[in-house]
């Protein structure tokens, strides 16, 4: 049925990395993500590795969803290391003639799947930990500086909070529609992409209308509950650090150095 | 003066063609006069267009008058700048359930109101804890809204209102989608908070159960006040409610007919209970 | 159509799973004009749902016209034609740009031809009352109780045999709701259509159907006329179900020892009722109840 999907892909748990700060989250989910791209060698990623294992051990999330995401990169995955292993020059291991394999190619290769991979779980763990609502909360006061930039950044995170909610609510309402159609003999699954696309219109109509109809009613219901932007407003769960998260930033600052000295020496 | 005050108020909506051309006026409240005192609760009536809801949407501010002038707390909704408090002394709860809940978790839900008033998060916490204990949704602060039925959807929009200490709620046709067991869950609720919070309460339906608690019922059609009074008083002009295309609950119906056929009862039975006591007297 | 042994499990092997229908034995005849009734949740409208085809049941059968429409071969879209289904608030499905084209949608789905299409929107749009002037107006400038009677054109222009309406009454006023149940009655004497009214109000079902079935947690619990099925007031209440006001009354006046008939279903049965308990009450060799 279409009103069980879950949107995001939250997983409940009750572990220390569900109740970090969802700033911390994000912050330290970017500085890992820019941290496999500092070095080339070995050891930098035996130190990657280790940092990404404890973060698993420490989100007691079943390690099959964090892999979940990678089937949707696949196909990148593979043109990428495919692209690395033939085009790179270096010390020939292998000719096919028109192409060759050398051994920076595969290496390169082999990094670079690896930088992906773990990119992806690195991502997977966050959006894991964190319910959509405290990621919008999190990145609302990430990005407030940009507000400086006249970026609507309050408006932009609203909006991401108020689709959250209403998608469940479409999604039903789309397979209500759906079946109101078919009762009137409606064919959605049948005939080539054009006429299916046509197909479509007693659907989509509908929605739209419904959607705009109920955007129309919650913008005047916010209005009549004083909602006026985000000048003036107080939070009613304030982010608030605490003391995992200096712990939490403490090792981030080490891994960080870490890696550096890494890339540095060796 | 009281609370809510309405001296001569008209509105009209205008609807223009595409060239701005103004195409056709709907006089949709015409001329009303209303005085609604601290703690009353009042019961609007009207079938769809009669221009109930309107008149609702005046006393938040969401519309301002034609002509005519409506007082909310004795400010005036026509004045732009104090907008922000009548709709805080006015809080409204609308028809659909789904399109007025704006979080996705009932207590965020709950605080939004306070939240936009800038209370400190300590109080929006101990007004949330309130609010929906005082809708009998307390156990259900920690779900998403969406799980929940129609009538408990509304009452978290209730709550919602009652967040924000307003000293009157307007609620606009709040059980029109819901079902039975919903519509008496709401309607208990309102009630209560007329009851025990003192909350001044005008409440808009086309269910004629409803009023059967009001201290005042207020009869509309074509824009105009035509019957008010208490809800005994109403009820007992059946064939008038009828000629405004109105329901009147059976019993009052069954005692009105047997009072035609020339058995002795009073004027405007509202209960069971009273009816089959006046017929065993 | 008979239905037999039908079960439905909601979402099997996941977290959310429910049992529906539990076990449901019905036969409806040709032209019979039934009740259906039950608080939300209580499997209505998902037992609606199979008797088109949208949902299929976890196991039993269902038999169209002495065909299982669950038949291997079976034409799903044609039995849709036959039965047809109006939802809640099915006005929220219109989608063309102008009346007549929205009533057209569901004859044109089933093949027709142009001209017997439009035929067919039209003797549609006549029944449920609309005038030819609104034709080619949008649907969405109409009123409320007007979308909703065009919605049921574009159901009844399949010409269905049996006619299922899901709460054909919500969200709408006393006189849209007057004109809505009048019309389907109408349907039901002009046409001779088996005509299913899915509702939780006992009081409007009451005066219009002969046969009520009330469902609770998935399973029927009444199937019944009206009057036999509102002789069960107390248990009805119990699973939050009212039988009109008019039965308590009756039965409350029994109780305090009038002689009342209290196998009434509305206003004007119950006041006959009534008077005739009066007028025996006043006859001398009867104590109590005079007026």
């Amino acid at each position: 049925m279409i009103r069980d999907i879950t949107l995001g892909q939250y997983y409940p748990a009750d572990s220390v990395l569900h109740k970090l700060d969802p700033r911390t989250k994000l912050i330290g989910t970017v500085a890992f993500i820019v941290s496999l791209f500092l070095f080339k060698n070995w050891p930098g990623y035996a130190a990657a590795t280790a940092f990404l294992a404890a973060v698993i051990v420490l989100s007691r999330v079943p390690f099959r969803y964090m892999i979940k995401g990678l089937k949707a990169i696949i196909i990148l995955l593979l043109i990428t290391v495919i692209f690395n292993m033939f085009i790179v020059p270096g010390e020939v291991l292998w000719d096919f003639g028109l192409v060759k394999v050398t051994r920076e190619g595969l290496s390169q290769a082999g990094f670079m799947a690896v930088r992906l991979i773990y990119l992806i779980i690195g991502s997977s763990i966050m959006t894991l930990t964190t319910t959509p609502n405290d990621l919008t909360d999190g990145l609302e006061r990430v990005l407030g500086p940009l507000k400086l930039l006249r970026v609507p950044v309050h408006e932009i995170a609203m909006m991401m909070s108020i689709a959250l909610r209403f998608i469940p609510i479409l999604l039903e309402e789309t397979d209500k529609i759906m079946k109101a159609q078919m009762a009137r003999g409606a064919d959605f699954e049948n005939g080539n992409l054009i006429q299916r696309a046509r197909n479509m219109v007693p659907l989509l109509v509908p929605l739209f209308i419904s959607a705009f109809r109920r955007a129309s009613d919650l913008a005047m219901a916010m209005e009549a509950r004083c909602y006026r932007g985000g000048e003036g407003r107080t939070k009613m769960k304030p982010l608030l650090y605490e003391k995992r998260d200096y712990l939490a930033y403490a090792l981030l600052i080490g891994y960080l150095v870490l890696v550096w000295l890494i890339a540095r020496h060796f | 003066m009281g609370i809510i005050k309405a001296a001569q108020l008209v509105h009209e909506y205008i609807r223009k063609d595409d060239e701005g051309q103004v195409e056709e006026v709907k006089r949709a409240v015409d001329g009303v006069d209303l005085d609604v005192r601290k703690g009353e609760f009042i019961a609007i009536l009207g079938h769809n267009g009669s221009g109930k809801s309107t008149l609702a949407k005046h006393i938040n501010a969401i519309l301002t008058p034609t002509s005519g002038t409506m007082w909310v707390g004795g400010r005036d909704t026509g004045k732009e700048e104090e907008v922000w408090n009548i709709r805080q002394t006015a809080g409204m709860v609308f028809q659909n359930p789904d399109n007025q809940i704006i979080g996705s978790v009932v207590e965020e839900d709950v605080g939004f109101g306070p939240e936009n008033l800038g209370v400190p998060s300590l109080e929006i916490w101990d007004r949330v804890q309130e609010s929906l204990q005082a809708v009998g949704m307390l156990e259900y602060r920690h779900h998403s809204p969406n799980k929940l039925s129609g009538g408990q959807k509304q009452r978290v929009a209730i709550a919602g209102v009652v967040a924000m200490h307003p000293e009157c709620i307007v609620l606009d046709e709040p059980t029109a989608m819901l079902d039975p067991n919903g519509r008496r869950e709401v309607i208990r609720t309102v009630r209560a908070l007329n009851q025990v919070e003192e909350v001044t309460v005008i409440l808009i339906t086309h269910y004629m159960e409803e009023v059967v608690y009001a201290d005042k019922v207020i009869v509309m059609d074509d824009g105009k006040i035509v019957m008010q009074g208490t809800p005994r008083e109403i009820f007992s002009r059946v064939d008038e409610l009828k000629s405004y295309c109105l329901d009147v609950p059976q019993v009052t119906l069954l005692a009105h007919e047997l009072k035609c056929r020339g058995v002795e009862l009073s004027d405007g039975i509202l209960t069971i209970d009273e009816l089959v006591n006046e017929l065993c007297r | 159509m008979k239905i037999e042994h039908l079960n439905y499990i909601y979402a099997e092997n996941t977290a959310y799973q429910m049992q529906a229908l539990k076990d449901i034995n019905l036969t409806i005849e040709d032209g019979e004009f039934i009740g259906l009734i039950g608080h939300t949740g209580s499997g209505k409208s998902t037992l609606t749902q199979h008797l088109n085809g949208l949902l299929r049941a976890t196991d039993g059968r269902i038999l169209f016209n002495g065909e299982n429409i669950y038949e291997k071969d079976y034409d799903m879209r044609k039995l849709r034609a036959k039965v047809g289904l109006v939802f809640q608030y099915p006005e929220h499905q219109l989608f063309e740009v102008d009346v007549l084209s929205d009533v057209c949608f569901g004859p044109k789905n089933q093949g027709l031809s142009g001209e017997e299409t439009a035929a067919r929107a039209k003797e549609a749009l006549r029944l449920t009352g609309i005038s030819e002037d609104l034709y080619h107006w949008s649907p969405f400038d109409l009123s409320g109780g007007q979308k909703r009677r065009v919605a049921i054109a574009g159901v009844l222009a399949m010409e269905p045999e049996i006619l299922i309406l899901d709460e054909p009454t919500a969200g709408l006023d006393p006189r849209g709701r007057d004109e809505i149940l009048g019309l389907i009655a109408k349907l039901h004497e002009e046409k001779h259509i088996t005509v299913i009214l899915v509702s939780h109000s006992m009081e409007d079902v009451a005066r219009y159907v002969e046969r009520i079935i009330v469902m609770n947690r998935g399973e029927v619990l009444f199937d019944d006329a009206p009057k036999a099925v509102f002789a069960h007031y107390q248990k009805l209440e119990q699973v939050g179900l009212a039988a009109p006001q008019v039965t308590y009354v009756v039965n409350r006046l029994k109780e305090r020892g009038l002689p009342v008939r209290t196998d009434v279903t509305t206003v004007e049965e119950a006041r006959d009722a009534i008077l005739e308990a009066l007028r025996q009450g006043k006859s001398p060799d009867k104590a109590g109840g005079s007026v």
